[in-house]
């Protein structure tokens, strides 16, 4: 059995201006252990396509479709159900480490009060038990830490007590919400290699939520690239960095700056992405793609297996180029 | 912290005196005295009771005695009540505001935080129309309209309620008087306190308390309440202002014999000892109660240390 298999999930947010859908048909699956990363724009439906495994989506929006881990569905489940599965079966971490952690209560206190609440522990317990997980994390003198509140930590401390305080029921997913995005570069390479390292040590499976290749390269298995709420391309993090066929796969690919093409001018994919509200018939990336066909303005393509293991949603796939030099994965 | 209070304690000094000495000549400057509403008193017994208050002496040598005798604790003797010093006056009165007032005062915060709190959580539902127009007709409608009604539908429609009087502070004499002056209390801190929720529980670290499976019920008291609070205690000075002033209004419709009365008889009057006491009375209780207010926010977010 898979441990997580979305079928046709689909995100609806009524706004005054009318309905939006922010996250279309999309189907994937993960493998116990495995990683699975989520590549997209801002606004692409990443955010929203955790929120939707979460519970969490704001209160005007509708889901549809179906979610199952290990065979029991957790789309539209009511509350108290879902908090038996929050955070003890899948847990989160969120973009932002400075907003994400209560500032009016200590870290020692947000941290227990997951294990008194799920697994029924005394505080003694679940004290020890949480400075045991900051320690897992290397957090440095945790238990000095737990009296402490979140304005005394920097980013990268407190994207750690994010990262303990979800893995502390050692949940079997755990869905990380561009993890290291507001958070400065050499710390972002800290906090990869620890969920790296943690991801093996708790044997946990995460989905990977990020706009940032290099980070899916380093830790994900597999990778989905989302526009506009679709699926473009599926396939292996392999397939897709090595032959990456769709157009805008190809288009993030090449504009990540290289050290070997010193002096040229950065290639980037011109336009924005379009406005949910207002989509153009057909397919949602046309205005921005270069091999678009009258095809592309008519009907959107559908995804479809082209070869085994990869999906692709395009009338006029390019032929795939190498964008990655060498092959050392 | 004690460094605070204590701090607090020396600032409160200049305040108060600036407040005593801007009193006392304005008092002064003003148009007759204690004695002139009187029929007119032969030249010489006039100036037998003015020896006797020492308003006689220069209005500067006055103020400076005042202080003197304020020093020690002692506010003079009242210029109306004649047997009375201005001291065992307010000892008589002040439990009875202070009784009302707090009653008031507690009450108006507990519902206030409870019904904001539910508002928001059940925004734009029934309930929340329902307790927020109650809300806006609360604050708009004034005490001295508001306590009339009372008194017309609980005392002489229902004749369930005492109109007025004191009674030794007897529950069913303090009901209305304390409904009156709550009212708009309640209304205004649940209108606030109703918009810092919804804010709130729209946070991040609201999502991550949801994503924790914690129940809504636990989220609302243990992480969302302190923040959302906030709003309320930096009101809750201007409250407490509110309540003393509003006293005047409530204690004089239901006839209650508290700090409001006196202040209406002593301005009439021109008791200068009475309202002078009176004033410096509440500066100090407004002074105070703002220091606990910044204690109070010290205490509800860690980020303020003082």
């Amino acid at each position: 059995m898979k441990l997580l298999d979305v079928k046709d999930l689909e995100v609806q947010f009524a706004t005054p201006e009318g309905s939006v859908v922010a996250v279309n048909k999309l189907n994937f699956s993960l493998d116990k252990g495995q990683t699975l990363g989520i590549v997209g724009e801002s606004g692409s439906g990443k955010s929203q396509t955790a929120f939707a495994l979460m519970g969490l989506l704001a209160k005007n929006g509708t889901i549809s479709g179906s979610a199952k881990f290990e065979g029991q569905e957790v789309l539209n489940l009511p509350e108290k159900q879902l908090n038996n599965i929050r955070a003890e079966q899948i847990a989160m971490i969120f973009q932002d480490p400075m907003t994400s952690l209560n500032p009016y209560m200590k870290v020692g206190t947000q941290l227990m009060e997951v294990l008194i609440k799920h697994k029924g522990m005394s505080k003694q317990d679940a004290f020890n038990h949480s400075v045991r997980m900051l320690d897992a994390v290397k957090m440095p003198e945790a238990h000095k830490r737990m009296a402490m509140y979140p304005h005394e930590f920097s980013g990268g401390m407190r994207q750690r007590v994010m990262i303990a305080m979800a893995l502390l029921c050692q949940p079997k997913l755990l869905i990380a919400d561009e993890p290291t995005t507001a958070l400065d570069v050499t710390v972002q390479a800290q906090i990869m290699s620890l969920l790296n390292e943690l991801k093996d040590d708790f044997g946990t499976s995460i989905i990977m939520i990020t706009h940032d290749l290099g980070v899916v390269a380093g830790i994900c298995d597999s990778v989905l690239v989302m526009y506009a709420g679709r699926t473009m391309e599926y396939g292996s993090v392999r397939d897709i960095f090595y032959r990456p066929t769709h157009p805008y796969t190809q288009g993030l690919l090449k504009a990540i700056p290289r050290l070997d093409t010193e002096g040229e001018i950065l290639p980037t994919i011109p336009g924005n992405p379009p406005n949910l509200l207002r989509l153009p018939v057909g397919c949602p990336f046309q205005q921005r793609c270069e091999f678009v066909t009258e095809q592309c303005q008519q009907s959107a393509p559908a995804l479809a297996e082209f070869e085994a293991g990869r999906q692709r949603a395009c009338f006029n796939p390019p032929a795939a180029i190498a964008t990655v030099s060498g092959s050392e994965a | 912290m004690t460094k605070f209070i204590f701090k607090r304690l020396l600032e409160a000094i200049p305040t108060l005196l600036v407040l005593i000495t801007v009193s006392f000549f304005l008092m002064r400057f003003a148009p007759g005295n204690p004695f002139s509403s009187e029929r007119s008193l032969p030249p010489k017994v006039k100036a037998n009771i003015e020896a006797k208050y020492g308003l006689d002496k220069p209005v500067i040598e006055q103020y400076f005695n005042y202080l003197k005798h304020l020093v020690q604790g002692d506010l003079g003797p009242s210029f109306k009540y004649k047997d009375y010093s201005v001291n065992e006056l307010v000892a008589q009165a002040l439990p009875v505001s202070a009784k009302i007032g707090a009653t008031a005062f507690v009450l108006a915060v507990f519902f206030g935080v409870s019904l904001g709190t539910l508002a928001a959580l059940k925004q734009n539902t029934w309930l929340d129309y329902f307790l927020m127009s109650g809300a806006m007709v609360g604050v708009v409608i004034p005490s001295f309209v508001l306590a009339p009604v009372l008194v017309l539908i609980f005392s002489i429609g229902l004749k369930w309620l005492p109109a007025g009087g004191w009674n030794g502070g007897a529950v069913q004499f303090m009901v209305l008087p304390v409904i009156g002056m709550m009212m708009h209390y309640i209304s205004s801190i649940a209108r606030i306190m109703r918009g810092s929720m919804i804010e709130v529980m729209g946070s991040n670290f609201i999502r991550t308390a949801r994503a924790k499976g914690l129940s809504m019920s636990y989220i609302v008291i243990h992480h969302a309440l302190r923040p959302a609070i906030l709003p309320v205690v930096s009101y809750l000075g201007p409250a407490f202002v509110g309540i003393i002033t509003g006293s005047v209004v409530i204690e004089t419709i239901f006839g209650l014999p508290g700090i409001g009365q006196l202040f209406v008889n002593g301005a009439l009057n021109r008791d200068y000892s009475m309202v002078l006491g009176l004033t410096i009375l509440v500066g100090a209780l407004t002074i105070t109660f703002n220091a606990i207010v910044d204690i109070l926010y010290a205490v509800i977010d860690p980020k303020i240390r003082y």
